[in-house]
């Protein structure tokens, strides 16, 4: 067992697989010497030197595209962007290009690649640097989305990723870099495996990223009033652990989601609508849903937190519907 | 001119199974035999031929939506194209992709590509992966005068030479951007001056004359395959048809067309081949004829190969991950 930050535990699952896999490579903007924006790579450089950990130009199309090119050719690449936020830069990259080309070209074609997009507010970064685009990219077939909220799941779902045939973003929560947990599993976590965070009996509360933390704290406080929350964290987006939701279901019979995207159009209302669907029967109270405000997210810190979902409206939404 | 005389008949050969196919789509676009779009490469044929001469199996290319004749000149089977082509089961593709996006990984064909200047991107990422690996493999990146003005073109064209990575950008200017011509949506004459920008090589040569491709692109993939990094190759030509079949093109001046009708690239090589008593008038009629029958019978193998199964559209996306791991 180890204590890592979420950091940490993301360069040590790319580490692992470098150390076993000499196609396995990262590149991105200032990865290399510099550490990375948020100081993931830190310490990469040195191990694996210039070939294995490159500097790019500022230019997000090109990274996410350069990946394409040498996942399709034999090589594992993983590709770091800054921001999420960046993504809409290389958004050709990514939706036209490595999500249709298995499909597109019959299969003959795989891409084992990761994208690697630090994601969510919190730390005033305003609203070109703090969003939550989960939906955008569940939206699209052809590529599978993780998020995680620990550095045990960090850890294992990026040696998933990397071993993945598919493109994999790996979306990680920029405010929780420093936040330190215990490591006792250095194996790989399945991608389309979900992970039950707290057990409990009247609410399932499905939560990701850093709402699994703020979901974690809300069931604390409902306890002292007597109510029972189990906390869901489904892990990855894309494969959905459905099943986790329905065992849940069958024993809660109710349903919060909570998730940091913008609220309108989110993700959480895809699984809601899957929980509609196909768990109507389960449910006895409507679903309710946790999101941030839909409007971008604001730089000044009183503005950000108002906006941003936290614990108290998780609460809220909870005894709505119990 | 250094040319062989075998290859000389082997970049005839080429040059004119591409007219063929492109012809023959043409014709069984036009009888509704086909869904889809079609943009044909007729009178572009030198560009393709002329620089895959150089390549091998295991180099690399990417391709446009303009993409049959890169696929041909780069070894591509005419019967998995043409059924392609037609939606069939045994296309590239298993018709999902159709004309614009067919790719065989066995000849580093990584794909024609619906989205203008998307392969400058893959290019670079293709030529990475041949350098990491300490091969002396190369990538072709074939694209047109008008994808230039993409964020792309000046994206993959820094990033390649910064890191010498061997990639030859092969702009085949057309002349035309769908309906736009050069002179309307750029303010250069020569696309090969954007080298000077990222300081790499900018050569310009006459695009249907495929002798001044081929020796113009052996430099360039010797160049790169050397470790010399990235040279921009543009070749000057001419697009026959319209954008798309169905664009009757009529914003092409006839006599701009007429004049580089003259300048048909097969011909060209034709009359060459004659002159040089390479080929006789005869020879190049059976050699025409084999081209024909092998056309023909890859239109037979389309018309007479199934439909994809429905449940076809499901594959090739993901694997069944949940109950895979799920039963461990």
């Amino acid at each position: 067992m180890k204590k890592m930050t979420y950091g940490e535990a993301i360069r040590e699952g790319m580490s692992i697989r470098m150390r076993e896999d000499k196609n396995v490579l990262v590149f991105g903007e200032d990865v290399g010497a510099f550490g990375g924006c948020f100081g993931v790579t830190a310490g990469m450089f040195q191990e694996f030197g210039e070939k294995r950990v490159r500097d790019t130009p500022i230019s997000e199309g090109v990274i996410i595209g350069c990946a394409v090119g040498a996942a399709a050719t034999g090589l594992k690449p993983i590709a770091e962007l800054m921001f999420i936020d960046f993504l809409t830069v290389g958004m050709d990259q990514l939706v036209n290009q490595a999500a249709k080309m298995r499909y597109m070209f019959g299969g003959h074609i795989s891409l084992p690649m990761v994208v690697r997009l630090p994601a969510g507010g919190g730390v005033s970064a305003a609203a070109q640097h703090s969003q939550s685009l989960e939906a955008w990219l569940t939206h699209v077939p052809g590529l599978k989305v993780v998020y995680p909220a620990t550095p045990q799941d960090a850890l294992g779902l990026m040696l998933s990723a990397i071993d993945d045939k598919d493109p994999v973003m790996f979306i990680e929560h920029k405010a929780m870099y420093a936040q330190k947990g215990e490591v006792k599993d250095f194996s790989p976590i399945p991608l389309g495996v979900g992970d039950i965070k707290r057990q409990g009996s009247d609410v399932t509360i499905i939560a990701t990223g850093k709402m699994v933390h703020e979901a974690l704290s809300a069931a604390a406080e409902l306890e002292k009033d007597g109510i029972s929350c189990e906390v869901l964290d489904p892990r990855t987006l894309y494969p959905l652990d459905k099943e986790l939701i329905r065992t849940s279901l069958e024993k809660t019979h109710r349903a919060v989601i909570v998730s940091e995207e913008n609220k309108r159009g989110g993700y959480g209302g895809e699984i809601s609508a899957m929980i509609s669907e196909e768990f109507f029967d389960l449910l006895d109270a409507p679903i309710a849903r946790v999101g941030a405000l839909n409007t971008p997210i604001p730089f000044a810190v009183c503005l950000e937190q108002y906006v941003l979902p936290n614990a108290k409206d998780v609460v809220s939404a909870v005894k709505g519907i119990l | 001119m250094k040319v062989k005389e075998t290859n000389i008949r082997d970049l005839y050969l080429s040059m004119k199974k591409i007219r063929a196919f492109e012809t023959t789509a043409m014709d069984v676009f036009a009888e509704g035999k086909i869904p889809g779009f079609v943009h044909l490469y007729i009178g572009e044929e030198a560009v393709a031929t002329g620089v895959c001469s150089h390549l091998r199996d295991d180099d690399y290319i990417t391709s446009t939506h303009r993409g049959h004749g890169h696929i041909i000149a780069k070894g591509g089977d005419l019967k998995y194209m043409m059924a392609e082509l037609f939606g069939k089961s045994t296309g590239y593709c298993k018709g999902k992709g159709g004309s614009m996006h067919i790719a065989d990984a066995s000849k580093g064909i990584l794909g024609a590509n619906g989205i203008v200047g998307a392969g400058h991107n893959i290019s670079v990422g293709a030529g990475l992966s041949a350098k990491y690996r300490e091969t002396d493999q190369v990538c072709v990146c074939f694209f047109g005068d008008a994808s230039t003005n993409q964020g792309t073109f000046h994206e993959s064209l820094n990033l390649a030479s910064i890191w010498k990575i061997p990639v030859v950008f092969v702009c085949e200017n057309n002349n035309y951007g769908i309906s736009m011509s050069q002179e309307r949506h750029q303010a250069i004459k020569n696309v090969a001056d954007r080298g000077a920008a990222y300081g790499i090589p900018g050569i310009t040569v006459d695009g249907n004359d495929v002798f001044a491709v081929a020796e113009a692109a052996g430099e360039a993939v010797k160049r790169a395959r050397s470790g010399l990094g990235p040279t921009l190759l543009e070749c000057k030509t001419y697009r026959h048809r319209g954008h798309f079949e169905g664009d009757p093109g009529s914003y092409k001046p006839a006599d701009e067309q007429a004049e580089w009708l003259e300048k048909d690239p097969i011909n060209r090589l034709a009359s060459y081949m004659k002159e040089n008593d390479i080929l006789t008038e005869e020879g190049i009629r059976e050699l025409d004829a084999a081209i024909d029958s092998e056309i023909e019978a890859a239109v037979k193998f389309a018309l007479e190969s199934p439909e994809p199964e429905l449940f076809r559209a499901v594959e090739d996306i993901y694997d069944d991950i949940i109950e895979e791991v799920r039963a461990r």
